[in-house]
């Protein structure tokens, strides 16, 4: 086989495969290890932890939709040092590398959460999932206000200081994605994730009223891969430099190439998992291998592919 | 942490029969030696729709029995209802024809460890479980006695050979179309205590689980029930299919139905806060 460089970086995070879990798609990380090595694929981005034990929104907490899925959790979760006691060892124990998603209700809430991580040994980077309501801002979601956005990943980045790459989730549910992926990366941010679900609902019309008990949810799945795989492109435009986790409704191979060539550095799977528990591991092999067929060295040199010029040489 | 669904193995599988019953299809599929990792009240999720489908998602479905000793090795049966889309691509399938499939997961009932009296109580298909169940404790000693309900006749699902390991079998329906009218907890709370049960199982509608939970309560009797609640994946990840649980400490949490059930203690269940903000 023609020998293939398959690693990415995200700030000065390296990791031997492009391919990531996407956050709150694989739990504490000991479900998918039943079916494959969590060490085998690029990391686990762990599912959005916040400073308590979070019960989470009430059932029915999931709608499928034509080619995807609308899911209402909440953020459920056992508070970061319950996560940090438990979950963490088990993944660095399992040699996989991790990247810790952290949410908030309020800008000192991310913080503080960092403050958590700082001491934590065997973390590769900090995904800042700002898609929550801004309790004090009326509620308003983070992703969706461009300054406050900023003052996140700014109060983040001060906490961590300059060690642990920080990568800003980022809803796609805005009027200008760019200005706020340019915003958040002023402030500090190494990276980007694109893109968050997309806000939706379904009403049962037997019951005639929402069919989640949380009313709306998050849409996945492929239905949504051509907004991500537009959001990465356009966000990969104008800040060509900063590496992008690619993620929205990734299912196959051909489908990760897209989103690498659109300007991904890496891309995360979630929704695909659910269908096929080892999802990760053949869009992992699909993925080198079309690299390899199409006559590329390295993963870097497919990242973005799409933005160049037709008559543009191959490397 | 108990080890999340060992035995647990993503295959493909071929259909060996799919034959109507009623209202429903048995459909039997081989899965070579899975089949001995298979205990009742385990569940399998299937891929549903074939390559191109817009169904996205797995659907779980009930392993009603298995067989060790079939001739083309390990076998399980699915007792499906056509309901909606996934159904009933999966009613479609001919023998022959391969499925995906992810199996087994989630909890089992539990087996008491001395052959005493038991209650099994089944709404609707949910009672197919319950035939696997009730062979397993027939062959330890218990006595099995099974009390089955549905709205109306042909939703009861009770094949002829199931009874065999069964004492009696007393039928329900809202309708009056086959048995008793009524419900199958119209009269449970006697039937516990003539019977001197145990321990009830059950399968069904959640208001059955939930009101059959009232009655063991109330009598002290241990009530080990399979639950159904939307899901997305069937292995833990999604966390979908939560339910509200109370822990050893008192403290009720969302448990989610796939990993830490589809089997569950009834009595710890907050039944009354299911789908309500915990």
């Amino acid at each position: 086989m023609t020998s293939l460089d398959f690693s990415t970086t995200i700030g000065n995070a390296w990791f031997p495969a492009p391919t990531f879990t996407a956050s709150g798609c694989a739990s504490s990380g000991r479900e998918l290890a039943q079916f494959f090595p969590l060490r085998e694929m690029g990391g686990v981005v762990t599912k959005s932890v916040m400073s308590r034990l979070r019960p989470g929104r009430p059932t029915p907490r999931m709608a499928e939709t034509p080619s995807g899925m609308l899911n209402s959790i909440g953020l459920q979760g056992p508070g970061i040092d319950a996560f940090l006691a438990q979950d963490i060892p088990y993944l660095v124990e399992q040699k996989a590398r991790v990247i810790v998603s952290i949410a908030g209700e309020t800008i000192e809430e991310y913080s503080t959460l960092a403050r958590k991580l700082r001491s934590v040994s065997g973390i590769s980077a900090v995904e800042v999932n700002i898609s929550c309501p801004n309790v004090e801002n009326r509620g308003l979601v983070f992703a969706c206000d461009p300054d406050a956005s900023r003052r996140v990943i700014d109060g983040v980045r001060r906490t961590l200081g300059g060690e642990l790459p920080i990568i800003a989730k980022l809803s796609p549910d805005v009027t200008d994605l760019v200005s706020i992926a340019r915003g958040v990366v002023d402030a500090g941010a190494d990276g980007l994730a694109l893109i968050n679900t997309v806000l939706g609902m379904v009403i049962n019309v037997n019951t005639m009223r929402p069919q989640l008990g949380g009313k709306t949810g998050g849409l996945s799945g492929p239905a949504i891969r051509p907004i991500a795989v537009r959001a990465v492109y356009q966000v990969h435009a104008a800040l060509p430099k900063t590496p992008i986790l690619g993620m929205g409704g990734i299912a196959n191979g051909k489908d990760a190439l897209e989103m690498i060539l659109a300007g991904a550095s890496g891309v995360s799977i979630g929704t695909a998992s659910f269908g096929n528990p080892t999802a990760i591991m053949s869009i992992q092999s699909e993925l080198k291998q079309m690299l390899i067929d199409r006559g590329f060295k390295s993963l870097k040199d497919a990242v973005g592919y799409a933005h160049r010029a037709e008559d543009a040489p191959h490397e | 942490m108990s080890p999340i669904n060992k035995s647990a193995k993503q295959v493909l599988a071929p259909i060996v029969s799919n034959k109507r019953v009623g209202i429903y299809h048995q459909i039997i599929v081989n899965i070579g030696d899975l089949a001995q990792k298979c205990k009742p009240g385990n569940f399998v999720a299937i891929k549903v729709g074939g390559e191109n489908s817009a169904l996205i998602l797995r659907r779980a479905f009930a392993i009603s029995r298995v067989s060790t000793t079939s001739p083309t090795g390990g076998t399980m049966e699915l007792i499906v209802a056509a309901h909606g889309q996934g159904s009933s691509w999966l009613c479609d399938r001919v023998e022959g024809d391969v499925i995906d499939i992810v199996v087994p997961l989630g909890t089992a009932f539990g087996v008491p460890t001395e052959p005493v009296p038991v209650l099994l109580v089944g709404g609707g298909y949910g009672s197919a479980p319950l035939f696997g169940l009730a062979e397993v404790l027939n062959a330890r000693g218990s006595r099995v006695d099974m009390i089955l309900g549905a709205s109306t006749a042909s939703n009861i699902y009770a094949p002829m050979e199931g009874k065999r390991a069964v004492n009696t079998m007393r039928i329900y329906t809202e309708d009056g179309s086959s048995g008793h009218t009524g419900r199958v907890t119209d009269q449970l709370y006697e039937q516990i205590k003539d019977l001197n049960v145990a321990v009830v199982y059950s399968c069904g509608p959640m208001a059955m689980l939930s009101a059959i939970t009232a009655i063991t309560k109330a009598l002290d009797v241990v009530h080990q029930c399979s639950v159904e609640e939307s899901m997305a994946c069937g292995i833990g990840i999604c966390m979908t299919c939560v339910l509200p649980v109370q822990g050893q400490d008192g403290i009720v949490s969302m448990l989610r139905s796939c990993i830490d059930g589809p089997v569950m203690d009834g009595a710890l269940v907050s039944w009354n806060q299911v789908g309500k903000a915990v």
